[in-house]
């Protein structure tokens, strides 16, 4: 094996520059590092080895708590994806840390035959299975990096608050924020056919009406899509009910109502409020994905009965919409 | 977790008691406190807090645990019904990652 890189236990400007471009979405597939083995501060044969994917936000949240400390790090390849969504498809998975843990000689480096996997890294490496092939046990560390300090000083012990999943008001609002930039597309073809819509009619096509119909209904989505990807998490415990289709409903109705103030007839307006209604509901029900605590079996349920209402509530509301212009 | 619970009664989770040994593994990977905290065996004492991320089944030397292992997420579902496959989100890989 050859030298091991050390890396600083400080976040530097690029780091944070870099964190703030992938939460939007902006170059999320580069963000990686190199899979393999780091050094923190000195280590040497009895320091802990703590593993974590090649995802450079969960190496970043995982080095910025390890000042003064000297331990190795095992970056998994995930490609570039998080610890728990890629164990979740087990790229962060059993096959993963046994054949890393092999390929840098980990029984060579350290002493002691233990690795300290994030529990969240738990849906895809089997402990048992690890030991089996390695020798090196698995012990599960804390689910947050920010408790990996004291999970160590307490000789790799961790309470049960380290071990639960909590979803802060913070964080449910910024892991939204992606939406921004994955939505982009559908955005585009978005404009696109309103702007057709609204202008063709029986005087074949009005560029004045296509033009009312584009921005009236790009700010009726847009009032959506702020209730579905930023209030509904914001608010999230106490929008009524459990189905996140119904919480981003609530929210899209409240937010539609900025649809008064456009100034646009009333049956437009009556349209387009529908229509920030179907689309909060239908961005609150894609945050179900990016939530920690809803299941598959709960999100499919709900998917069944919610994609009705969604898809007749979007009929009626185009309808309304281009009646409430007029000039057919 | 408090005010944050999902739907209930579609938990695919379940335990076999008998093959259980009490190793407190699935106890301690589970991020949802599903599990109880009694000595002995494990029990399921919170099964509507199951998010079926399957890491107590994996984890479960003697496969006293099963529970149909997925991703609750509706892009994912949706992805799914289209290509006629299991769910599978589009994170990550190259190219476009959605993940967080």
């Amino acid at each position: 094996m050859g030298p091991v890189p050390r890396v600083i236990t400080r976040l530097e400007r690029p780091d944070r520059i870099g964190a703030i471009l992938v939460r939007l979405g902006i170059g999320r597939g580069r963000y990686r590092v190199a899979p393999g083995l780091y050094a923190v501060g000195t280590p040497g044969p009895e320091s802990p080895v703590l593993v974590t994917a090649n995802y450079k936000l969960s190496f970043d949240s995982l080095r910025k708590e390890l000042s003064g400390l000297d331990a190795w790090i095992l970056v998994l390849d995930t490609k570039g994806v998080n610890v728990w969504c890629a164990a979740g498809k087990t790229t962060f998975g059993t096959a993963e840390l046994v054949s890393r843990i092999r390929a840098v000689g980990l029984e060579k480096l350290v002493n002691h035959r233990k690795v300290v996997v994030p529990q969240l890294g738990a849906p895809g490496v089997a402990g048992h299975d690890v030991k089996a092939s390695t020798g090196f046990r698995v012990v599960f560390g804390p689910v947050r990096a920010s408790d990996v300090r004291a999970f160590l000083a307490a000789g790799m012990k961790a309470t049960p608050h380290m071990r639960r999943v909590h979803f802060p008001a913070l964080e449910r609002v910024v892991v939204g924020l992606v939406e921004f930039a994955n939505e982009r597309k559908t955005m585009a073809q978005l404009a696109c056919a309103l702007f057709v819509l609204a202008g063709i009619g029986v005087d074949v096509f009005s560029f004045s009406r296509a033009w009312l119909g584009l921005w009236s209904g790009f700010a009726a989505y847009s009032l959506g899509f702020v209730a579905g990807n930023v209030l509904t998490p914001l608010t999230l415990p106490w929008l009524p009910g459990r189905s996140f289709s119904f919480k981003g409903a609530v929210a899209g109705a409240m937010a539609g109502l900025g649809v008064l103030a456009l100034g646009v007839p009333g049956l437009t307006s009556a349209g387009l409020w529908l229509g920030s209604v179907v689309a909060g509901s239908w961005y609150g029900m894609n945050f179900t994905g990016s939530s920690t605590f809803t299941s598959p079996s709960g999100v499919e349920k709900e998917m069944r009965r919610a994609l009705p209402f969604q898809a007749g509530g979007l009929i009626l509301a185009v309808i309304l919409w281009r009646f409430g212009l007029a000039g057919l | 977790m408090k005010g944050l619970r999902y739907i209930e009664g579609v938990a695919t989770l379940s335990l076999d008691q008998e093959a259980c040994t009490g190793c407190g593994v699935c106890r301690e990977v589970c991020p949802h406190g599903v599990f109880g905290h009694g000595t002995g065996k494990a029990s399921i004492e919170d099964l509507d807090a199951c998010m079926e991320c399957g890491a107590c089944a994996l984890n479960c030397r003697e496969k006293a645990i099963s529970v149909s292992q997925g991703v609750g997420c509706a892009r994912a579902i949706i992805h799914g019904w289209i290509s006629g496959g299991p769910p599978t989100c589009d994170c990550g890989g190259d190219g476009g990652s959605t993940c967080c």
